[in-house]
């Protein structure tokens, strides 16, 4: 899992999330913020798929595309994937 | 556990006490040793009667105005002498750049004072000098932008033959200015020139992220605390106005390993930029505290306070680790006061705020509440 960097995030029950390795600072909405604490709880791919198909009334599809963007984002913001056990998460 | 100077029973004296849009290190120092339950005098060094933290109650319990360093040593013993028939001084913590060496050099005749500091040596000083930088570092495995010393204007018609633009062009103690042209280069060399002399410095700019580091080096290699931080807000004039400390192990290495190198003892403040290549940049090492000293503090380190502590020759243990995701912002406030105030300092170069309830002093404080002498 994305588990090395994302643990070490400081993430707010509102949505606020401070990277302490860059001083950087962003914010959430709800499904975001949601994503970011299934990460650090190391929930794999398969396990976050479908605990938001459980919860959200969301076609497959749909979840797949918005998890997919979601995912490249926080990769672009080096806010996951550090450690080697990272390459084959989600 | 916080430092307790509560049991200290000393007189401090702390310069720089200005605090407008480039403020000075001095007003955040004393207020880390008053929140180290520091109870004895403190004194403010000033060198103008417009240095905000004269006017700012419950700072300094004594204000001495002193010459300024071009005046020299001399000019500068003499009138430390005429505060110390006035008041006994036990430490001192200047926070300028440009009187550091004057009490480096004068370490001696501070001592003989019984007057304590914790400075570097000259030589390990003047190893952090911004002319000294590129040339000491690099060899060691600390990056250093590419650098040049400019003491004639040809020199910038050529900079671009060994640089690329933009270019920070800055004065050998105070102020830096980014240049993208050769005209804009010509025109910051004239005008550093002219306040602060030469040389002047050419610096490449490295892209990336900033971060800024105090620290407290004991002197050899070692440190005794040290909190990096990043600046979240940044003034026209480049100064940080809000920050937040962050934890980056890199960061840390590269901060330790230049201490490790430098052997610095006492306060001092790293400017470093983690490039774009994720390689971490040295800029410059300014040989005091910073003005966002007080982060360091709330952040769980209150160096100015271990700082008089290693000045009293006293052991004092590393800091406790920082916490990551203290944020400061700088608020400013205007401050009221009475025209006999200024009057005070600028007529007669001392102000006497009362008489510290821990510490003797042999010259009596005035039946005036505000104004001494």
């Amino acid at each position: 899992m994305e588990t090395v960097k994302v643990t070490e995030l400081a993430i707010s029950d509102n949505g606020f999330i401070f990277d302490p390795a860059t001083g950087y600072s962003y914010s959430a909405n709800e499904t975001g913020f949601m994503l970011l604490r299934m990460l650090q709880s190391g929930l794999d791919k398969a396990e976050i798929r479908q605990q938001f198909l459980t919860e959200y009334e969301t076609t497959p599809d749909s979840l797949d595309s918005d998890l997919e963007h979601f995912i490249l984002m926080l990769r672009a913001l080096n806010l996951i994937g550090v450690g080697p056990e990272d390459a084959d998460a989600v | 556990m916080p430092f307790d100077l509560s049991d200290l029973n000393i007189c401090i004296a702390v310069t720089g006490l200005k605090t407008g849009d480039n403020p000075q290190p001095g007003v955040p120092v004393i207020r880390c040793l008053r929140k180290a339950g520091f109870r004895g005098k403190i004194i403010g060094l000033v060198y103008d009667a417009l240095e905000s933290g004269i006017y700012v109650d419950s700072l300094a319990d004594e204000i001495y105005q002193i010459p300024y360093p071009s005046a020299g040593a001399e000019a500068f013993l003499n009138r430390l002498d005429t505060i110390l028939s006035r008041s006994a001084i036990d430490v001192i913590i200047p926070t300028l750049d440009s009187e550091i060496i004057t009490y480096i050099r004068l370490n001696k005749e501070l001592e003989q004072r019984g007057i304590h500091t914790f400075l570097p040596d000259e030589e390990h000083y003047l190893l952090r000098d911004k002319t000294r930088l590129a040339s000491y570092f690099p060899d060691k495995g600390i990056k250093v932008p590419r650098t040049i010393l400019i003491n004639d204007s040809s020199q910038i018609m050529s900079l671009d033959q060994s640089m690329s633009w933009p270019v920070f062009i800055k004065g050998r103690y105070y102020e830096a200015f980014k240049a993208y042209t050769v005209a804009e280069a010509l025109h910051y060399y004239q005008d550093i020139c002219n306040r602060w002399g030469m040389p002047v410095i050419a610096q490449q700019v490295v892209s990336g992220d900033e971060f800024n580091v105090v620290i407290i080096g004991d002197g050899k290699g070692g440190m005794i605390g040290m909190v990096p931080q990043r600046k979240l807000v940044i003034t026209d004039k480049g100064k940080g106005f809000g920050g937040v400390v962050v934890k980056n192990a890199g960061l840390d290495k590269f901060a330790a390993d230049l201490m490790r190198i430098l052997r610095w003892r006492g306060a001092c403040e790293l400017e470093i930029i983690k490039g774009m290549d994720n390689a971490f940049y040295l800029i410059e090492i300014n040989p005091r505290f910073p003005a966002w000293v007080r982060l360091a503090e709330g952040a769980g380190q209150n160096q100015p306070a271990a700082l008089v502590m290693l000045a009293l020759g006293r052991k004092v243990d590393p800091l406790p680790p920082y916490r990551p995701g203290t944020l400061f912002i700088r608020h400013a406030e205007d401050v009221i006061s009475d025209i006999q105030v200024m009057g005070g300092i600028a007529a007669l170069g001392e102000l006497i705020n009362r008489t510290s309830e821990h510490c003797e002093t042999s010259f009596p404080a005035s039946g005036d509440p505000d104004i001494g002498i």
